[in-house]
């Protein structure tokens, strides 16, 4: 697969596009073979995977490659250029998705889940979108690859089919839809109208052409038009989406369509407003407040949360703000920690709900009461949904604390006090939610009465989230090429 | 040497064949003779858009009489784009309608039928093309009378009814169009547009021009369903064939804003209209409760076609909002979404056909399961409803934003809102049926059903697959519509 690897970037920008969509088809044409469907998966997100990585070089090497494909509008293009900040979501979607495929396959098999091929290629349909809106070069373009993520995500939401599944995808719908053509869209117009461009151009596009309490009105309708970050109010979907199946959760609903949301955030905040830009916006300090609020209200509900993924997904929303909080901390330092955020809380969390997924299909639990010493039967699972839990709260070894610490000292250089002890107060509360699970399930005795006999999970699931739990740890010791992205994010090439 | 002709052959020819079809006797040969004069129009419409794209005026003097006193057909950019959607449309209908009509129409109606759709499609591309205030009187009755014979044809008895109330309304809009004529008449003595053009700035402060107007609005208000005038149109689209439903529905209304256009801009000219009568101060507020109140009624509808109907009355109103906003970004919108419109509309309601075909009803009950039955015919009514919402990489988008880029330029932020309101409003009344059709199963004693014939599949698919096509490269669209819009604002300053 070299050869992958000496291909010009603008091919591979294209390749990154078209392979999960190839894919996609191979599922549909190897329908009646089960096997020989999960191959093609897996190859698929294997050659996306080298695709994506065979990127990296170029853009550490300063260059910004671009593909232009056609033209929509007179002077409105759809077009890509990949950046740093586009380079690392789309690092993080392409490793984890052959993960996540290995571990859906076990999954998937071990529920006995409904019309599976439809779910594969939905899944398939969904990477591609990711990659467009991480290659996107500008504002149109996101927003085309962001309809098209939420569309082909629906039928994944709604995977069960039953009266619930279908309300919650009302809800899903509901929000993300309203809100991207409600506020999102409105104000891509409004950019294309003042700056005549919605190109995304390192240090913002619209310095001189629109300030004052606009410039807030457009941050508003940015913040909350991006619903897909989840800042509340707009943060119901979340919760909703997790009638899903597990694997939906993990990949989507942890990684892709979440980040893919505060990605939005911190792209609009970096390459069309400009830190120092929105620095003079009147009142703007209450959007970061409101990212706040989220963070603290977020894990407060999540304490309260006794199913799993629900609380999985609460604290998700919390997390979430995190990112959109050090975009809005406006210093350099905190887009940094926003940038290296969107990498280590996807991979921490994504092994929390392989953890998740993997109880439920070993033993059908589904409930936090339930787990108590389920540590002993699945050592594996537990010990992994440890290590997700400590980068969750921050700790050394693992990732999450890397991002804390940009986010942080990004916050004490503009003086943000409130932001700070939130980041305090909140990972009290991120330890107050996760270390009950972790005592229960290797400490606390069993329940004398089980339900069924189990062990750990099939083996593709151990596998996967075997290997999130330990790339979570290697991010720590070695996070050279995220930290090196990461700092270039925003940054004009010389 | 046949190229002269063009703009005579455009009309003449569908005219012509029009009682043709009807001595066919045969009803298959009378359907693809009508099929192949569709085509044949299409292709003198795509060559008429060819020679006046670069601004060209084509002028055809019918008989070798010279306007004034002749009939003159006259086509520039706009009437040429227009011609192309109507007939771009006809040309899916007639191939299309063989198959739908087998279930919905008695045999012996059948060549009825044909000259029906023959002498509305001659009637509408004459109207457009026509450069005499007349012979648009005349040619508008000619459409409407066959559309009134076709929306009886439906097998409803209530289409008797429906058929009756458009007769009602059609007429006295018709009405009152020939008494705003006839004071033109009086006024200037001469029926040419642009004559008319020429001698009406002399008039200013007249008060038989003003009520002239205000007939002429009234008329076409009728005709093109602007709210509250529009209250023939829901029954009418509901209780005709699926393919009269398809072909008027994205065809008739568009025409009569087509003439509403010539008459504000080019015979009263923009300063008379806007400036003097302050036209667009009546058409905003009508537009924008059209858009509001059509597209809540159209939540609350159990009939497919209905509801797609009072879509239509919404999607007329943001037409007219276009309008009303009077600079060019506005009109572009407008000209954009009668073209976008036009391709929305007639893939639902054909599609609607086929769904009608197979399941004998278009009830929103009647499409439950459907997903799995009929999955091409469901894809495509997606396709088109992502399209009605606006979602991007559709027509629907296009539209969307030339329109709220179109309030902004007006910093008139409140109706932004109020076109974003209205999108979402298309969500909540496409998805029920989206949500019914892939989520519920088809009751256990319901027939089963298959995909719809291809004869219905494939015309659904080329107008579905249009509006991703120019949602995608929608350089010829936005280019005529945008040039259409600069030559009218240019011609009446």
């Amino acid at each position: 697969m070299g050869f992958l690897m000496g291909l010009m970037p603008d091919d591979l920008i294209m390749l990154a596009l078209c392979i999960p969509l190839f894919t996609a088809v191979g599922i549909y044409l190897a329908d009646p073979w089960p096997n020989v469907r999960e191959g093609v998966t897996l190859v698929g997100s294997v050659l996306l995977f080298i695709a994506v990585v065979a990127l990296a070089p170029h853009i550490l090497a300063g260059e910004r490659p671009n593909l232009a494909l056609t033209e929509i509008l007179p002077g409105l293009e759809i077009s890509f250029t990949v950046e740093p900040l586009g380079m690392i979501f789309a690092l993080v979607a392409a490793t984890l998705w052959p993960i996540n495929s290995l571990y859906s396959i076990g999954y998937m098999r071990g529920n006995n889940e409904r019309k599976q091929t439809r779910f594969y290629i939905f899944f398939a349909i969904a990477l591609s979108s990711v990659m467009g809106i991480a290659f996107a070069g500008n504002l149109l373009t996101l927003f085309v690859f962001y309809e098209v993520l939420t569309l082909s995500t629906y039928p994944l939401v709604t995977h069960a089919g039953h009266e619930k599944a279908r309300n919650a995808g009302r809800v899903y719908l509901g929000i993300l839809i309203s809100t991207s053509i409600g506020l999102l869209l409105p104000a891509i117009i409004w950019v294309w109208y003042v700056a005549g461009t919605t190109d995304f151009t390192a240090g913002g596009i619209l310095a001189g052409h629109i300030s004052g309490p606009l410039l807030t009105l457009l941050a508003t309708l940015f913040i909350f038009g991006i619903g897909k970050a989840a800042v509340m109010p707009t943060h119901r979907w979340l919760p909703a989406a997790m009638v899903a199946p597990t694997p939906v959760s993990a990949l989507l609903h942890a990684v892709a369509v979440v980040k893919a949301g505060v990605f939005s955030v911190v792209k609009v905040v970096a390459y069309i407003f400009g830190l120092d830009l929105l620095k003079t916006a009147p009142g703007i300090e209450w959007l970061l407040y409101i990212a706040c609020f989220t963070v603290v209200v977020a894990s407060i509900i999540a304490l309260q949360q006794d199913n799993l993924k629900k609380r999985l997904a609460y604290s998700t929303i919390s997390q979430l703000s995190y990112v959109v909080m050090g975009a809005l901390i406006l210093a350099p330092l905190s887009l940094v920690g926003a940038s290296l955020h969107i990498a280590v809380h996807a991979f921490g969390k994504i092994t929390l709900f392989f953890a998740a997924g993997s109880i439920y299909t070993a033993s059908k639990k589904t409930n936090i009461s339930q787990l108590n010493g389920i540590g002993r039967r699945m050592p594996w699972t537990m010990t992994a949904f440890t290590i997700g839990a400590i980068s969750m709260i921050a700790l050394p070894p693992a990732a999450g604390f890397l991002s804390k610490w940009y986010l942080l000292m990004g916050a004490s250089q503009e003086q943000q006090y409130i932001a700070m002890s939130v980041i305090v107060l909140s990972t009290l509360l991120n330890a107050a939610y996760f270390v009950p699970i972790i005592y229960a399930a290797f400490l606390k005795p069993e329940d004398p009465v089980q339900e069924r006999d189990h062990k750990e999970a099939p083996l593709p699931m151990v596998i996967a989230l075997t290997i999130t739990a330990a790339a979570t740890i290697l991010l720590f010791l070695f996070p050279g090429l995220a930290l090196e992205l990461a700092q270039a994010v925003g940054v004009p090439v010389s | 040497m046949i190229n002269e002709h063009l703009p005579a052959l455009q009309v003449v020819v569908p005219l012509l064949a029009a009682p043709i079809c009807f001595l066919i006797l045969i009803n298959r040969l009378s359907w693809l003779f009508a099929t192949l004069v569709s085509w044949l129009t299409f292709a003198i419409a795509i060559l008429l858009v060819m020679e006046v794209h670069d601004g060209t005026v084509l002028h055809y003097e019918f008989g070798g009489w010279a306007p004034p006193w002749g009939i003159e057909y006259r086509v520039d950019i706009l009437n040429a784009y227009v011609l192309l959607i109507v007939s771009g449309i006809a040309a899916a209908v007639f191939p299309y309608s063989w198959k739908s009509i087998q279930k919905e129409i008695p045999e012996s109606h059948h060549r009825i039928f044909f000259t029906a759709m023959m002498l509305c499609l001659a009637g509408l591309l004459g109207m457009t093309i026509t450069g005499d205030a007349f012979n648009l009187f005349v040619l508008l009755e000619i459409s409407s009378l066959s559309s009134y014979t076709l929306i009886s044809l439906g097998r409803d008895r209530r289409a008797l009814t429906a058929s009756f109330q458009y007769l009602i309304m059609g007429t006295i809009g018709a009405t009152f169009i020939l008494i705003g004529i006839g004071l033109l008449y009086a006024l200037t003595g001469t029926l040419n547009m642009t004559d008319l053009a020429s001698r009406i700035p002399a008039l200013a402060g007249s008060r038989t021009l003003e009520a002239a107007f205000a007939f002429l609005i009234v008329g076409f208000g009728l005709k093109l369903a602007m709210f509250p005038l529009h209250l023939w149109l829901p029954n009418a689209y509901a209780f005709a064939p699926s393919a009269v439903t398809a072909f008027i529905g994205s065809t008739a209304t568009k025409v009569a804003i087509y003439a509403l256009l010539r008459f504000l801009y080019t015979i009263f000219g923009a300063k008379f209209s806007f400036d003097y009568m302050q036209v667009h101060w009546l058409l905003m507020p009508l537009a924008v409760t059209a858009i509001m109140f059509a597209s809540i009624v159209a939540i609350f509808q159990d009939g497919m076609k209905r509801l797609l109907a009072y879509s239509s009355v919404a999607q007329i109103g943001y037409i007219l909002l276009g309008i009303s906003l009077v600079n060019v970004t506005g009109l572009t919108a407008s000209l954009l979404h009668i073209f976008n419109h036009a391709l929305m509309k007639g893939g639902l309601f054909l599609i609607l056909g086929a769904i009608a075909y197979r399941v004998g009803s278009t009830n929103v009950k009647s499409v439950a399961g459907l997903g799995q039955a009929m999955p091409f015919t469901m894809a495509a009514f997606v396709i088109g409803a992502l399209s009605l919402i606006g979602v991007p990489l559709t027509v629907g988008f296009i539209s969307k934003w030339y329109l709220i880029l179109a309030t902004l330029e007006k910093d008139y932020w409140p109706l932004t809102v109020l076109i974003v309101i209205s999108s979402l409003m298309a969500v909540v009344y496409t998805w029920r049926i989206i949500e019914t059709a892939y989520f519920q199963e088809r009751p256990a004693n319901a027939a089963p059903v298959t995909e719809a014939p291809l004869s219905l599949l494939i015309p659904a698919w080329t107008i579905i697959a249009a509006n991703l096509y120019f949602g995608i490269n929608s350089g010829l669209s936005t280019d005529l519509a945008s040039s259409a819009a600069k030559m009218l604002f240019a011609g009446s300053l």
